[in-house]
């Protein structure tokens, strides 16, 4: 696989709690899975997605875990569908307003 | 080297945050239920003149308050005649980060950086981690925001990721977490880490910071329309929203004002589940903060929490989750102003309100929020409905929070669902006595009990009574 060149800003993963280190107070489902964390940084030494690395984060901390992105890009946007309820809302209440009936 | 297991740090806590929020809570308690909250509040040692100069000076605060005519208007149509009262709305999206919480993190990063701190950090993953990272940034502290962001298939809501971006494009480093209360734990071994200030959501700075809010609506209203208003709403859900409002309003003068507290009902979601994390499309505002934080209030980051919701709140309203994506839609298309959906949870309170309200009455909502990709009704619910969310038009009253989303199909159907503040206010008293493990209670726990729920000598004693407790 090809390396990620030291450097890089990345993102990598860690488990921070196992299941059977989580505490008691949790429902049933959350307990059955482990509190995970991703964290940002810049990559100490080159290397490949799915190891183990340590990165420097932008407040100076070295936080170790497993690469999972190499300069992750933001994906959010408006929704990969449309929905078409939301344009009836304002074209009923303007003809509310125009008094055009109900 | 520091041991980093779960129960060191925990058990590190109280030493963490003495050193992190650079007070010792302790010379408050009395020792049993009582806890002496105006001196917290007094500690903040600044005027609301000093607080306002700090927020003016970074950008924060008196914002526009906009008469919404065309929503009144349409109250009016649907209302009886002589109802519908006048609805303003405090533009608070035009902060620097684009939310209220700017004034609760300007005097939390004010003071951090005057007693030294190199920098900041809170635990959020609302609009509050924006405000801590555009303050940090002015006052050059670095600032780490703990996010709750996931659940177990590393799926986050749309409008959760996009407060990382925004977090991240004000130069903060966030640390992004799975489901699950540990996130405190998280919290703490990096304030420990760091040293950095815990600019908590709940500590007097951050209250006394609202308390702008309340003053400007009270005087602004007041010049505007020759009263102060009948009725401001506040969103709320860990209180400090309603907390900081009120005590302004009361520091101008309007203390015939009502305050009244509005949140998402998300009744039958745990919110420590992770199956049930992306199924709900409000993160903040909503019942499952806002119940258990009034009941609740000191289960918070801090030792004591400054936003007491039950002592200033004259009444709570809970909307559903279908009505606000509505009501958001409304104030776009009506007014022109599109904004983010979670702050108009109050705005959507109000539209029920007035209705039931006269012509020449009054409603100030306080907030609005910013609004953009991943943060608007159509990312949100187009998350909803590829999550198997049933949204269609209908009666809203027929929501089921997990399964169904239903827009209102008329603008009369918005309904005023009042919350039982009697059961919230005797399960508090319940917490209050549990958490202090007292069997008796003193004339000053009296005293404290019947300020912080707002009820009367009786109500307090009979609750205690049926606790079993001991009466001075």
């Amino acid at each position: 696989m090809e390396k990620i060149k030291a450097g890089t800003w990345v993102q990598v993963h860690e488990i921070v709690l196992k299941p059977e280190e989580r505490t008691g107070k949790l429902p049933e489902d959350t307990k059955k899975v482990p509190l995970e964390m991703w964290v940002k940084g810049f990559l100490k030494e080159d290397a490949a997605i799915g190891d183990t690395v340590e990165i420097e984060t932008l407040t100076g901390r070295m936080v170790s875990g497993s690469l999972v992105a190499a300069e992750p890009a933001y994906s959010h946007g408006f929704g990969d569908i449309y929905i078409p309820e939301m344009l009836q809302i304002g074209m009923q209440a303007r003809a509310i307003l125009r008094g055009e009936g109900e | 080297m520091k041991d980093l297991s779960y129960d060191a740090v925990m058990g590190r806590a109280g030493e963490i945050m003495k050193t992190s929020l650079g007070l010792d809570y302790d010379k408050y308690e009395s020792g049993s239920i009582a806890f002496d909250y105006e001196q917290m509040m007094e500690d903040v040692s600044m005027s609301l003149d000093e607080v306002i100069g700090i927020q003016r000076e970074a950008g924060v605060g008196n914002t526009p308050l906009v008469e919404l005519k065309n929503m009144t208007d349409l109250v009016r149509k649907i209302s009886e005649p002589g109802k519908g009262a006048r609805i303003f709305v405090k533009d608070e999206s035009c902060n620097p980060s684009g939310s209220f919480k700017d004034r609760r993190a300007s005097i939390s990063v004010y003071m951090a950086e005057k007693m030294g701190y190199k920098g900041v950090m809170s635990a959020t993953s609302g609009n509050y981690g924006a405000a801590v990272a555009s303050q940090a940034a002015m006052r050059n502290l670095r600032c780490v925001i703990v996010q709750e962001c996931f659940d177990s298939k590393g799926v986050g809501q749309p409008e959760i990721i996009e407060k990382q971006r925004k977090c991240e494009s004000l130069g903060a480093e966030v640390v992004q977490l799975t489901v699950g209360p540990e996130l405190f734990y998280m919290y703490l071994r990096i304030l420990e880490e760091t040293g950095y200030f815990n600019a908590s959501l709940y500590s007097h700075f951050g209250i006394s910071g609202v308390e702008s809010l309340g003053y400007e609506i009270a005087n602004e209203v007041k010049e505007r329309c020759g009263k102060f208003p009948e009725v401001v709403i506040a969103t709320t859900a860990g209180g400090g929203n309603v907390t900081g409002t009120a005590r302004g309003l009361i520091k101008a003068g309007a203390t015939d004002t009502k305050l009244i507290g509005a949140s998402v009902d998300l009744t039958g979601l745990s919110m420590a589940s992770d199956e049930d994390f992306n199924k709900k499309s409000f993160t903040t505002g909503h019942t499952g903060f806002g119940i258990p934080h009034a009941a609740m209030p000191d289960n918070t980051d801090t030792p004591r929490s400054a936003a007491r919701m039950l002592r200033y709140m004259d009444d709570y309203l809970t909307v559903k989750q279908g009505e606000v994506f509505y009501v958001t839609e409304l104030l776009a298309q009506l007014e022109g102003m599109e904004r983010g959906p979670a702050g108009n949870t109050s705005l959507t309170a109000a539209f029920a309100l007035a209705s039931t309200m006269s012509e020449d009455e009054i409603i100030v909502v306080q907030e609005t929020e910013y609004t953009g990709a991943g943060k608007s009704p159509l990312p949100q619910l187009a998350f909803a409905r590829e999550n198997g969310i049933d949204i269609h038009f209908g009666d809203p009253d027929t929501d089921v929070p997990g399964k169904s989303i239903v827009l209102p199909n008329h603008p009369s159907m918005l309904k005023v669902r009042h919350a039982d503040l009697d059961k919230v206010s005797a399960s508090y008293i319940k917490n209050a006595v549990a958490e202090a493990g007292v069997s008796k209670v003193t004339e000053e726990d009296m005293e404290f009990l019947i300020a912080e729920t707002r009820h009367d000598r009786a109500f307090v004693e009979g609750c205690l009574k049926d606790l079993g407790v001991q009466l001075p």
